[in-house]
């Protein structure tokens, strides 16, 4: 006679009220039914939702706060682009690919104690302070950013380079300036982050200045 | 460090405290069934969700059960991510026509995600398309987050209940949490984020011509409704490498504050709801004024090391000047500067969100040393939501014990004897996390695939590896990103935040299921009150010689080594 095992109490018809009734058919077929679900509330319509929200309330924002000049795209007001004449502001050091690639952002995750950091900031330091006669570096210019298309530069950096803007373009050194002190962002709400100057928007009003026919159509 | 960072620290916790009561009231009305204002809208979706699901809404689950429909949901959603991942390339949305992902690397995501970590070994801009971000990743962000939070209920009901044989129903909670919390704060946040300049459009890649006439190619998509989710639920995730430092993702100061606030702001409210569902809101405040404390000493921390002048902390000598209020700004954005930097570092590792503003490779090595230690401490400082709570709940549970070994009684919590058994499944939640995390950097170190990958020479090269895998299993998925990946990470990391997630939720199911059990006894004079402030310095004392303990020897070997090294003028 086979022996009884654990589990025959349980089909025992006395025992059967005591057992809890199952929670559900199934955990699997709940978690299944519940993946397909969500994704289509959570990963399509809430994001479809948005893009059209957004589109509505803030179509410029929506579609990366893209510049125009004489009817191109010409960057985004949020992404730094690579200069590299005198005539413009530089932008910081760019570690996004190539420099200032906006389809593979990052910066260089070298360490304080990498000698490769050590030296790439010795020859930036000598390399800008034999162009400026000795005055002292601002650390931004020197460093690169988290993203590599980091837009800003320190009012420090901006005045850094106030000089060989200004006489690239023949402009005075003090209009340079004042449209440096226009262009120069406070903290936000008086408050947060730093303050900052955005180097496209300041390259673009520099080239608006200085062109001679009427100020190029400018819209954001 | 300058008038304005701290001020910027006040104002931020100030801002928070103002949130921590409404938050938690709002978050105990929706786990306990109550009325809310969200009602009319989102009961009738609720009801249907339970008819589409097969889900019978007032039947109560044990802990088993609980445990064993989180495992089950978990896999499915992990497998579901899986592949997306691998057959993107044939699905809409993928105006870029990006490849199916590899494998390994798939699996290491999906791990990745299903986790809550959102470790990335990926470069997303040119991995992942439209759909997978928006469809698997980003929902992904949903899901795993409403898992951490209803892990944490099912805790405070096994503290709370009575002789109770169950701890809630599984899938009322995450849909819930999902229709209540999640989606409709998701929706205003993204808003917020887009007028604040992130982008959401389905569009391909821009490509324009600069002002000197190159080409750049602008990376799009829908970034808003992921940012938002990825920060609200502790993910983490970026839909561009460079994270939250990437301007399209996080483009002013402004938006910085709000993403700071957003990753503390559940796991804040949750203390308070602690409180409130064991009516004992004192002890909520305590839980919260300890997890204040440990903030406030991890950012003073690393703001100060990162304010330091980069002469003074630089190793090599320099010619030149540099100009005065220098700190270390490589790897760091302009318009955050040192402060709005270290206050992010500290929040987002404080909790287990690990989105980054900074780079954390990049730090001074007593910099770098605080988002390490943060998530060293397990991640119990606001934490992850849900996480955060209920690990620092295992600390209580902990520090109680503690107080009753010095008196000599049996140690109760809240009207709870904790026993044997009780202790048993603490210690266990306390003991996976540096059992996993220190054998997989040792092993790591040692074999030629682990040290091959690694962006800097010398303890900081150690402290990379060390990092990925204390991320990993806490379920941050900051990085040391320097640190680049083969086939061995992506199943290691795999094995690791799989671990240190679901290894580490069943104790505290256990643990929940064994206190519901429990009868209540009535506060005797020898009870040790958990809403003193006496119990808060216990409480940070427990938290902060528990991770010292475990992990000081790996810390002199990184982080303290290289600061002693950079003194002498050591470059590697």
């Amino acid at each position: 006679m086979q022996t009884t095992t654990n589990h025959a109490p349980i089909l025992d018809a006395a025992h059967i009220p005591h057992v809890p009734p199952p929670v559900h058919h199934s955990v699997w077929g709940t978690a299944i039914r519940f993946t397909i679900l969500t994704t289509i509330l959570l990963g399509l319509l809430y994001p479809l939702f948005l893009t059209v929200a957004a589109h509505v309330l803030f179509p410029r924002q929506a579609t990366g706060s893209l510049l125009l000049k004489d009817g191109q795209v010409i960057g985004s007001q949020l992404l730094a682009q690579s200069f590299t004449a005198d005539k413009y502001f530089h932008p910081r050091p760019s570690a996004a690919g190539n420099g200032y690639d906006a389809t593979a952002s990052g910066g260089t995750n070298l360490s304080l104690s990498n000698a490769k950091l050590a030296q790439r900031i010795q020859s930036d330091i000598d390399k800008l302070t034999t162009a400026s006669n000795g005055q002292p570096v601002p650390i931004d210019m020197l460093t690169t950013s988290a993203s590599g298309l980091d837009p800003d530069i320190t009012p420090d950096n901006a005045a850094f380079q106030a000089a060989r803007v200004a006489q690239a373009r023949n402009l005075s050194i003090d209009a340079v300036n004042s449209l440096i002190a226009a262009h120069t962002k406070p903290r936000d709400l008086g408050l947060f982050g730093e303050p900052r100057i955005n180097v496209l928007e300041l390259n673009l009003a520099l080239d608006n200045q200085s062109a001679v026919k009427p100020a190029d159509s400018l819209t954001r | 460090m300058t008038a304005n960072g701290w001020l910027q620290f006040a104002i931020f916790s100030i801002v928070l405290f103002a949130t921590v009561k409404p938050v938690g009231i709002y978050l105990a009305h929706v786990f306990e069934g109550e009325r809310t204002w969200l009602d009319p809208i989102l009961r009738p979706i609720e009801r249907l969700t339970y008819r589409l699901c097969a889900v019978r809404p007032d039947s109560e689950m044990n802990w088993r059960e609980y445990a064993f429909a989180m495992l089950g949901f978990s896999a499915v959603t992990l497998v579901f991510t899986y592949i997306i991942e691998r057959i993107q390339s044939w699905l809409p949305f993928n105006p870029q026509h990006l490849a199916g992902v590899a494998p390994d690397l798939a699996f290491n995501t999906a791990a990745s995600f299903t986790t809550n970590t959102n470790w990335q070994f990926y470069v997303p801009e040119s991995t992942m398309s439209y759909l997978t971000e928006m469809a698997a990743l980003a929902t992904h962000n949903f899901w795993s987050a409403a898992v951490g939070i209803v892990v944490a209920v099912a805790l405070i009901r096994g503290i709370r209940r009575t002789t109770s044989a169950t701890i809630g129903n599984f899938w009322v909670d995450l849909t819930r949490t999902t229709l209540w919390i999640l989606l409709p704060a998701c929706i205003v946040y993204a808003l917020l984020l887009v007028w604040q300049g992130v982008p959401q459009n389905l569009s391909a890649y821009t490509a324009v011509h600069t002002l000197e006439g190159a080409t750049q190619t602008i990376a799009q998509g829908p970034v808003a409704s992921q940012e938002a989710i990825k920060m609200l639920g502790t993910n983490g995730g970026g839909f561009f490498n460079a994270n939250s430092a990437h301007p399209f993702e996080n483009p002013t100061p402004f938006s910085n504050l709000l993403q700071m606030l957003s990753i503390f702001l559940i796991p804040a409210g949750l203390t308070y709801a602690l409180g409130r569902m064991t009516r004992s809101q004192g002890h909520g405040w305590a839980v919260f004024a300890a997890m204040f404390v440990l903030f406030t000493a991890g950012f003073a921390a690393c703001y100060w090391a990162e304010s330091q002048p980069y002469n003074a902390i630089h190793g090599a000598a320099q010619s030149g000047s540099l100009t005065a209020p220098a700190g270390n700004m490589e790897g760091k954005e302009v318009r955050f500067g040192v402060a709005s930097s270290t206050l992010f570092a500290t929040i987002t590792t404080d909790a287990s969100c690990g989105a980054v503003n900074a780079m954390h490779d990049s730090f001074t090595p007593l910099g770098g040393l605080v988002p390490l230690a943060n998530i060293m401490l397990g991640e119990v400082v606001f934490g992850g939501v849900g996480s955060g709570l209920y690990g620092m709940l295992i600390f209580v549970v902990l520090a109680v014990f503690i107080a009753g070994l010095m008196v000599g009684r049996t140690p109760e919590y809240l009207g709870k004897k904790i026993e044997g058994y009780d202790v048993k499944m603490a210690m266990l939640y306390a003991l996976i996390f540096p059992l996993v995390v220190l054998s997989l950097a040792a092993i790591f170190v040692l074999i030629p695939q682990g040290t091959g990958v690694t962006n800097n020479p010398g303890p900081h090269g150690f402290t990379e590896i060390l990092y990925s895998f204390v991320s990993g299993a806490g379920n941050n998925g900051s990085a040391f990103a320097g640190l680049g990946t083969n086939w061995w990470y992506n199943i290691a990391m795999a094995f690791d935040m799989l671990t240190g997630r679901f290894l580490m939720m069943i104790p505290v199911l256990a643990l929940a299921g064994n206190l519901a059990r429990k009868k209540s006894v009535p506060p005797s004079p020898g009870t040790f009150p958990v809403n003193s402030s006496l119990f808060t310095v216990l409480l940070i004392g427990v938290v902060v010689i528990v991770g010292a303990l475990t992990f000081f020897p790996a810390v002199s070997l990184g982080p303290v080594l290289e600061h002693l090294l950079l003194n002498a003028k050591q470059l590697f």
